[in-house]
């Protein structure tokens, strides 16, 4: 299925100085994020884990500038971020494509945004995630895998330097999930992008980062950080996955005996 | 509808829904109905022909003529087997024609002046064509350009009020004192303020296509998925392309609701301006031909105006079709 991989020039790497972050509803403000400091490496895979609603996502949405952070500075390789930008593209838990467009229109919309004209990456892209026959369908007409599919193409078309993972496979069902993990893996392998995924899933986590950021409940704080020094090709039954998930399991104040 | 031909390894079930087009009654069913349709209007050329006119009608013989013309034509249709789907309305209309000029016509069964016979129209359309027709293009010609106006600044406004809190602020109030008002209530003033009739009958028609385009966009901008607007800003897109490229087709299936809302309310203060101050167009025709007790071109005038409306909606619906092809599916018209 692979057929082209450039690797990216220059993976970006990110840092996270002191962030606080929170949001007023219905008139009482509500802390969100609360002193969060982390340094990511170009290149990396980082997977923040943490209780459901913690704010992780709202971390990610601070890195893609699409929100300012109220307190703290977040520097992509020494400037800081003001804005989104084409760099650092983010991936949703949902497909969000434009039912207007086709999967080639929806995969052009970087293109179409920056002005440029290059069908041949578009169709790069769309035969990298395995789409290759359905440029010319509807969004309405893809099953949910495909969908997501078409959402990482769209983004990769970009080649964005970091790649922003907002627990895009939450959704999939667990076979079609199982088979984005390790494509997903292959693409960051292939073209050396930094990857920062949001995701529940412990077992997603272990086999696709490169270290495992772990939070609190909101006000989310970072209470663990760990590297997973283990060969790229994981198995899922590695003992030694199975030792880190208790350990995680543990610091997520879930009783290990499961 | 293109069928995709190479599904990727892992997702073999994963085809798109395909959607498979099958005509009811094709000509196998019901091989009859068609050669049917010839011959009842051939009966309605026959009726009117040979059975005596209960009183002097003009154009009888001409009637007859074209009565045995579109026979034909359907005889023709049959043989070439393009006539199947519409072969029971063919049949139909051609007894109805025959139904009325026996009832009218031949026994005069309806008080006379209010109600005419098939040769009367006829004789309407074969001496008065000229003004008829110059009558459409005027209600056209002013439609066009009162709608047309209306709708783009309904489409502008709305984005506006959909997009802008400043906009909102400022316009809203306006739009809520004016927008509901019927743009008939306000003929009077239009024609004392504006010296033009017409221009004022071009103003109103905007008011009229213009304030439910202007409120269904403004509720299919605000109703965009935010996910739509983070997408696009995540590559970089800024606020002209927000606007042009992402709120507005995804507002497009309201919009086309306020545009056809637009229109129906753009007919009626059309007729309504023509009859009382634009000394032109098919409602100042009608007017006309009541005032001289001509009923049968009141009757043209108003079969020409449900055409014009009727072609216009058709076309709008034609738009809709062509912009919204990538909906699911949608009212067919």
């Amino acid at each position: 299925m692979v057929t082209t991989s450039t690797r990216i020039a220059h993976p970006l790497g990110l840092e996270l100085d002191h962030i606080d972050h929170g949001y007023t509803i219905g008139g009482v403000f509500t802390p969100v994020l609360d002193d969060i400091s982390l340094s990511i490496a170009p290149g990396e895979f980082v997977a923040l884990l943490g209780p459901s609603g913690c704010g992780k996502s709202t971390l990610l949405r601070l890195i893609a500038g699409l929100e300012p952070p109220h307190g703290g500075t977040i520097l992509a390789e020494d400037t800081p971020i003001s804005g989104p930008g084409p760099d650092r593209i983010v991936m949703f838990q949902d497909p969000t494509l434009y039912p207007w467009r086709t999967v080639r229109g929806n995969v052009a919309l970087g293109h179409d945004i920056a002005g440029r004209k290059d069908q041949a990456s578009v169709d790069a892209a769309i035969e990298l995630v395995g789409l290759k026959g359905f440029e010319r369908a509807w969004p309405h007409q893809l099953s949910g895998g495909m969908a997501q599919r078409a959402a990482l193409a769209r983004a990769l078309v970009n080649d964005p330097r970091v790649l922003i993972l907002d627990e895009p496979l939450g959704k999939l069902d667990s076979l079609t999930r199982l088979t984005m993990q390790t494509e997903l893996h292959r693409l960051w392998r292939d073209r050396g992008f930094t990857a920062i995924m949001v995701t529940h899933d412990v077992e997603e986590a272990l086999l696709l980062a490169t270290r495992i950021v772990v939070f609190s409940p909101r006000p989310a704080r970072i209470i663990a950080d760990l590297p997973i020094d283990l060969p790229p090709h994981r198995h899922r039954d590695d003992p030694r996955l199975l030792d880190l998930r208790k350990n995680i399991l543990t610091q997520l104040g879930h009783s290990a005996d499961w | 509808m293109s069928s995709p031909n190479t599904p990727s390894p892992n997702q073999t079930a994963d085809t798109p829904s395909g959607q498979t087009a099958t005509k009811p009654g094709t000509s196998s069913r019901r091989p009859l109905l068609p050669w049917v349709a010839g011959p009842a209007w051939f009966l309605a050329a026959l009726v009117t022909w040979r059975w005596p006119d209960a009183d002097d009608f003009p154009d009888t013989n001409q009637l007859a003529t074209q009565f045995c013309a579109i026979g034909l034509a359907l005889t023709v249709a049959a043989v070439l087997r393009r006539l199947s789907a519409r072969a029971p309305w063919a049949i139909a209309l051609g007894l109805g024609f025959t139904a009325w000029e026996i009832i009218q016509a031949k026994l005069l069964w309806l008080p006379r002046p209010f109600f005419g016979t098939p040769q009367d129209l006829l004789d309407v359309f074969l001496t008065d064509w000229r003004r008829l027709g110059d009558s459409l293009l005027h209600s056209l010609g002013l439609l066009a350009v009162g709608y047309g106006i209306g709708a783009a600044l309904g489409v502008a406004i709305g984005v506006g009020l959909g997009r802008s809190l400043r906009f909102r602020y400022w316009v809203r109030p306006l739009i809520r004192l004016i927008g509901p008002l019927p743009p008939v209530a306000l003929l009077p003033l239009a024609f004392i303020i504006i010296p033009s009739s017409r221009l004022a009958s071009e103003a109103l028609l905007a008011l009229a296509a213009g304030f439910p385009t202007t409120i269904l966009t403004w509720s299919g901008v605000v109703a965009v998925d935010p996910a739509y607007y983070d997408v696009a800003r995540t590559m970089g897109a800024r606020n002209r392309f927000l606007v042009l490229r992402v709120a507005l087709p995804a507002a497009m299936p309201q919009i086309f609701v306020g545009l056809f809302m637009g229109l129906g309310v753009s007919f009626a203060t059309l007729v309504v301006a023509e009859m009382l101050g634009v000394k032109s167009g098919l409602g100042f025709y009608m007017q006309w031909a009541q005032g001289w007790a001509a009923y049968p071109n009141m009757y043209a005038a108003l079969l020409v105006m449900s055409l014009m409306c009727t072609g216009l909606v058709t076309l709008l619906f034609k738009l809709r079709d062509r912009v919204l092809s990538w909906q699911k599916d949608g009212l067919k018209w």
